[in-house]
């Protein structure tokens, strides 16, 4: 990749430009995204919500290189994505984007710090650096003390915590969270929620998919979809966050 | 991820599910061990043969009148006197033949001896003081035939050892007289033990001299025609030069002008062995093939449990491609898995393997031959079923969408 580095906070990161997915289900095609335009800069945080349907997860699953756009372009961090190959989108996955599920997605078998090592062992990094990032990832989201601990004997707060350390630990440019609150409490949510705010506080770009008002509030900017388009764009606390409006 | 990676997590993968995996490798221990106790069998027996073959004596030659290739009119058991003990002679002369140290004429029939009372029906053999030298058998008691003896035509007998202890008993037989076929004869010495060969027991016989077989027990055509001469080359590298100088000798002397159809046959131990090993062989390669259908199955069952793990692993396989694993990754974490099933059922068959050919050589008496190649062998194929049955649920993991396979339940 051309620029290993995150740009500087208010360098576009995020850019669709006609960005469209068709689905085919048998004969029918379904238009899961309009052509769709969106520009997010680095250091924003933005959430991104709609009720089901609206197209949310697909653009979740575009933005994140997990499927590739029908028709236009995205731009993440300068480099067109549409063009690349399987591989090298394995690489972006790894090196540019932290992803956070709502059903955590952690390995049973695994204690929490080889859980959160994983994607640097498909980055190439020596053992020893692994473990020792892997453990200040999980001192970053505070579970120093659970590090070998397997998911099952952790609170659906703490796996989500592993969770996003997990995500931390290759210092991506994005980090991406398809409802991470999902399956949490409201003591767990607020937690997450908190923990997200931190990192974007210290200049992560953080976009949030959510269904829920309270938990989109957390961001600073909120994308609202609707059968598959923007259809509204602004910023959540006026003048807290850089924002811009732009409608396909 | 490093291939050292690859294999933990493979090898975790088999330890998450214990029963399953325990299964699986059933399947290849079952294959691996039966074509161990197979092939083992077959090598032993093919060793037990061979052993028997080289005790019939070391670079021998073994003449036998009539030829063994029919082709034609020629041939048949009616050519079987052109042997006589005049070719034995000729074949001795250093001269003639420089490569053969040693030849034993003999004719052997079944004969009855008696010893005051006690009846045994025997093979007597009618042979020369080479004999001895050219079988590769000792004299435990007494000495074997002589050069006088033949010459002098005496009636002296030299015993196997079971024949002298059906005779005699625990007795010294040495010195003792035994009528053979109706003539006393005086036992002058009783063979080591030699076991049995292709050839019949050796420890079960009367050797007599050929002169005195020929004019006093057998009579008639055994008077001048032999029914077998032994010859010893000098050494294994003169053992075809010796061969080609019997065929010549023996040709010239029966005026046979065509070299393709001899009155005579010339076997050498490797021929017999040859023959042995080819049936032992073709034995051995059926019963492994029944043996290796039972690996094939074992295989399959690595590919079932495969396929199962990876549509039970289908998340899993999504998170991983999420966070970066490309389809070759994959491909190889399932592949290694696949190989880790195999090669733990391989080495767990092979165990069973080595302990099974030790219970059952020794059940039934035949020895089973466990070699470290063909061990190495069975475990490289253990691994090479495990990668070959895991090709194609490997592939069909590396070849899932990230996020179909992220969304499924």
């Amino acid at each position: 990749m051309s620029s290993p580095a995150a740009p500087a906070t208010g360098e576009p990161l995020i850019e669709l430009d006609g960005t469209s997915k068709t689905y085919r289900s048998g004969e029918i095609e379904v238009a899961a995204l309009r052509p769709t335009t969106l520009r997010i800069d680095s250091g924003e945080f933005v959430a991104i919500m709609g009720p089901s349907g609206s197209g949310k997860s697909t653009l979740m699953n575009v933005l994140g290189c997990l499927d590739v756009a029908t028709a236009g372009t995205y731009r993440l961090a300068g480099a067109d994505v549409g063009a690349l190959s399987e591989v090298e989108l394995a690489e972006i996955r790894n090196r540019r984007i932290g992803f956070v599920f709502q059903q955590f997605n952690l390995l049973a078998s695994m204690p929490a710090w080889r859980n959160v090592e994983l994607p640097l062992c498909y980055a190439g990094v020596a053992r020893a650096e692994r473990r020792e990032r892997a453990l200040a990832a999980l001192d970053r989201v505070g579970l120093a003390d659970r590090s070998d601990h397997r998911p099952g004997e952790l609170s659906g707060g703490q796996q989500q915590r592993v969770a996003v350390a997990r995500a931390l630990v290759t210092e991506p440019a994005l980090l991406l969270a398809d409802e991470p609150t999902g399956n949490l409490d409201s003591t767990a949510t607020a937690d997450v929620l908190g923990l997200l705010t931190e990192l974007h506080a210290t200049g992560r770009t953080v976009v949030l998919i959510t269904h829920e008002d309270d938990v989109a509030a957390a961001a600073g900017r909120v994308v609202r979809l609707h059968d598959g388009t923007v259809v509204s764009d602004e910023p959540n606390r006026p003048g807290a966050h850089r924002a811009r409006k732009v409608l396909s | 991820m490093n291939w050292w990676e690859t294999i933990r997590t493979g090898y975790d993968a088999v330890r998450a599910h214990r029963l399953r995996s325990a299964l699986t490798m059933l399947g290849i221990l079952i294959g691996i061990a039966a074509v161990m106790l197979t092939v083992g069998l077959g090598l032993g027996a093919q060793a037990t043969i061979g052993a028997q073959i080289n005790s019939l004596g070391s670079n021998l030659l073994v003449v036998t009148p009539g030829s063994a290739t029919t082709n034609g009119v020629r041939g048949g058991q009616g050519s079987a006197a052109t042997l006589t003990l005049a070719d034995a002679t000729a074949l001795a002369d250093p001269q003639v033949a420089p490569d053969v140290a040693g030849v034993a004429p003999t004719v052997q029939r079944p004969g009855p001896l008696a010893v005051a009372g006690t009846n045994w029906t025997t093979s007597v053999v009618g042979t020369t003081e080479d004999w001895s030298q050219v079988r590769a058998r000792t004299v435990s008691n007494g000495r074997f035939l002589t050069a006088e003896d033949v010459s002098g035509k005496a009636a002296v007998v030299v015993l196997g050892s079971t024949t002298a202890s059906e005779l005699f008993g625990e007795e010294n037989a040495v010195g003792r007289t035994v009528t053979v076929s109706g003539v006393p004869m005086t036992v002058v010495g009783i063979l080591d033990p030699g076991g049995s060969s292709p050839l019949g027991d050796q420890d079960d016989q009367a050797v007599v001299p050929i002169s005195v077989a020929a004019e006093r027990i057998f009579g008639g055509a055994a008077r001048t025609t032999v029914q077998t001469i032994f010859v010893q080359a000098q050494s294994t590298e003169a053992l075809s030069a010796a061969h080609q100088e019997v065929s010549q000798l023996l040709l010239a002397m029966h005026r046979i002008t065509d070299p393709t159809a001899p009155d005579f046959t010339i076997t050498t131990q490797q021929s017999i062995l040859d023959i042995a090993n080819s049936i032992t062989g073709a034995l051995t390669a059926v019963l492994s093939g029944i043996a290796g259908i039972s690996l094939l199955v074992g295989g399959i069952g690595v590919m079932n449990i495969m396929l199962v793990s990876v549509t039970e692993r289908i998340r899993e396989i999504g998170l991983r491609k999420a966070l970066g694993a490309t389809p070759t990754v994959i491909r190889r974490q399932f592949l290694v898995e696949a190989a880790v099933l195999g090669l733990a059922g391989g080495i767990a068959g092979v165990v069973v393997g080595i302990a099974g050919s030790a219970a059952l050589s020794n059940a039934l008496g035949q020895p089973i031959v466990v070699s470290p190649s063909a061990t190495l062998l069975a475990l490289a194929v253990s691994i090479g079923i495990g990668l070959l049955f895991g090709v194609y649920p490997a592939s069909r993991a590396a070849r899932l969408a990230p996020i179909d396979a992220l969304r499924s339940e």
